[in-house]
């Protein structure tokens, strides 16, 4: 089903959640919004689900309005952060509910509803828990039975709120492979939620980075890592070293290349000399032996598995800088905390200041 | 000097596990002591005083027709309040939790005036009401409805000052109850109704039967307001600890004793079912 959401805005007593958002998902898709907690994502999902209404905007399923249409009757399956179970029902009266609150001209023979729930229990592998409570899972477990769940009512799309959030980083992993499998076995369209980017780049086919109830950027994981939209996107994607510089009519010259600074929404860059921000990435930078490039020197060794991450102070910078080096690469320079050594970028790309998002947002990518 | 060093975990029975919680022996012993000379000392002297009866003599006093009618009266008029205020207590609660009004504040305050109010006054004030000449007892009356006077003075009496403990109860369940688990109900389809009947009825049902227990062991023993009401008619309205007082005032101590450990047995038995109840009902909330 194809999923457009026509200039939502949302607000909330003072707040605005979501600033005038259009966004369209494909029949199919495996769409990730990604954020800091804040950014509207949330709210978006529930109002894509219908437990939301906007103040203004559309949200169509298939071309047609679904504003009118109360959450029970979109046909979402939606998947709740800490699962909303029903605390009182079994594992299978929980998946079976969906199925018995159909009204009785419509609904299943007792049989069917049987047949239905079990073998949904052994899609999501539970089916020997079937008469478990809830409190008698584990994490893992009760994320299974909420998505066993929300399928059971053959749902058009699925929704995911922060569907890992609460699990441990195992168990994480292979809930994430597993749900991959299922959304392309079962044909779903699928839209979730998180605020991790790894999650977001690893298993979904567009990410929709959000920011303050706006859309920076939409998508595939590697158009977003590679080339982002925004400085936001480039501080909340991936690690990334932001370091202050001059931009010289519109140029500046950092470690070894030159840049052109350019802006993301398309505003002139100021004639003349203006801050900016350069943002290179740790393995974008290359370590020299002292007397090549800018002089550096090394403050950390991290060089633990297969690369090794070397932190460096540079002259007149004040953010330590991270430095991602080959592990043969590490051992021919032989580094070590306090030697002296030269610094270069291979890439870079540089925003004025005035574009670059707040420190709050941009600390938030931790 | 010498240093003896007693082990606590050696000189302790096994039934106890180790916690790092301290104070657990004073705490115990407090409590132990404390519930003996408040709760079990002045039941027990009941006991006593009653068995000076004699069983035969204990049975006939406990069985007289007088004594179980007002048995009839005090369980029956108690069981129907509390059913009354498990009902309405619960649409209390939900009112005063789920919507915002103006006074709000006011109206959940209400709620607890009939645990402030001295007993008495409040029967008095019921019963002035539902007399003949009283705002509600003049429009009734000639409809038929006798109130004051009459076991259905006793009931009105005892929903008036059983409302607060299932308000109290389930209010701060209702407060807790988990808004996505609704939304998830509606998301799967269900209607305000089902969602009601089928996720958030049996969330506070458990709080709702412990409000009933709580306003049902309150009324059994509930006098000065009945009093007032109730007419208090031999055979007809009198409540059991009507009859206790009169046997007490024609000095039959033993008589008074034998029909209040009859009571305090009936009652055991009761709470007894209810608490089986709880925990039966708590089971299927999944331990919780």
């Amino acid at each position: 089903m194809v999923i457009e959401v026509r200039n939502v805005t949302k607000k909330f007593d003072t707040f605005t959640a979501l600033r005038g958002l259009n966004l369209q998902v494909q029949p199919g898709e495996l769409v990730a919004l990604l954020g800091p907690s804040g950014s509207g994502k949330t709210t978006l999902l529930r109002v894509i689900a219908g437990l939301e209404f906007a103040n203004e905007g559309q949200v169509l399923f298939d071309g047609k309005d679904a504003g009118s249409r109360h959450v029970g009757e979109r046909r979402v399956g939606f998947v709740f952060q800490h699962y909303a179970l029903f605390r009182h029902m079994t594992v299978f009266e929980n998946v079976a509910f969906g199925l018995r609150v159909v009204p009785r001209q419509r609904r299943m023979s007792d049989s069917d509803i049987k047949k239905r729930v079990l073998s949904l229990l052994s899609l999501v592998q539970l089916d020997r828990l079937s008469d478990r409570y809830p409190t008698q899972l584990s994490g893992g477990q009760r994320q299974r039975v909420a998505l066993a769940r929300a399928l059971a009512i053959e749902p058009l799309v699925l929704l995911l709120d922060e569907p890992f959030g609460a699990l441990d980083a195992k168990v994480r992993k292979e809930l994430r492979r597993w749900l991959r499998r299922l959304h392309d076995d079962m044909g779903l369209t699928s839209i979730f939620v998180t605020h991790d980017q790894e999650e977001a780049l690893e298993l979904a086919d567009r990410v929709v980075v959000m920011n303050q109830g706006a859309i920076e950027q939409v998508g595939t994981p590697e158009e977003v890592y590679d080339t982002p939209a925004t400085p936001f996107v480039y501080e909340f994607l991936g690690n990334v070293n932001r370091v202050p510089c001059r931009i010289n009519n519109g140029k500046v010259s950092l470690w070894g290349i030159d840049v052109a600074a350019e802006t993301h929404d398309g505003t002139p860059i100021p004639e003349g000399d203006t801050a900016g921000f350069a943002y290179v990435r740790p393995h974008d930078i290359e370590l020299t032996p002292v007397g090549q490039g800018e002089p550096a020197v090394v403050r950390h060794v991290a060089a633990a598995g297969p690369t090794a991450r070397i932190e460096v102070s540079v002259q007149g910078v004040v953010p330590l800088i991270e430095a991602q080096l080959s592990r043969k690469r590490y051992l021919e320079l032989g580094l070590k905390v306090g030697q002296q050594v030269g610094i270069a970028a291979r890439a870079a790309r540089v925003f004025p200041a005035s574009a670059s998002p707040s420190p709050m947002a941009g600390s938030v990518s931790g | 000097m010498a240093v003896v060093v007693s082990s606590p975990a050696t000189t302790r029975g096994t039934w106890m596990t180790h916690t790092v919680l301290p104070g657990f022996g004073l705490t115990m012993g407090f409590t132990l002591v404390y519930l003996s000379l408040i709760v079990l000392l002045p039941l027990a002297a009941l006991v006593i005083r009653a068995s000076g009866l004699g069983w035969d003599q204990f049975v006939e006093v406990v069985t007289a027709p007088r004594a179980l009618a007002a048995y009839r009266l005090s369980f029956g008029a108690a069981f129907i309040a509390a059913s009354v205020n498990i009902v309405f207590g619960v649409l209390v609660a939900w009112v005063l939790v789920r919507y915002r009004f103006p006074f709000k504040r006011l109206v959940d305050g209400l709620v607890d005036l009939p645990f402030a109010l001295p007993t008495a006054v409040a029967g008095i004030a019921l019963a002035t009401l539902f007399s003949k000449n009283g705002w509600i007892g003049r429009l009734v009356e000639p409809l038929g409805f006798k109130v004051a006077f009459t076991p259905f003075g006793v009931v009105i009496a005892l929903v008036f000052i059983g409302l607060p403990f299932v308000v109290r109860t389930v209010q701060p369940v209702l407060q807790d109850l988990d808004k996505e688990v609704e939304e998830a109900a509606a998301s799967l389809g269900a209607d305000r109704f089902q969602t009601f009947r089928h996720i958030i009825l049996p969330s506070i049902l458990p709080a709702a039967v412990t409000g009933f227990a709580l306003a049902f062991a309150r009324a059994i023993g509930e006098y000065g307001s009945v009093i007032f009401i109730a007419g208090n008619l031999p055979m007809k309205s009198e409540i059991v600890p009507l009859l206790i007082i009169i046997k007490l005032e024609q000095f039959d101590y033993r008589g008074a004793a034998a029909i209040g450990a009859a009571m305090l047995a009936a009652s055991f038995v009761l709470l007894l079912v209810i608490n089986l109840l709880q925990r039966w009902s708590r089971r299927r909330m999944g331990g919780a």
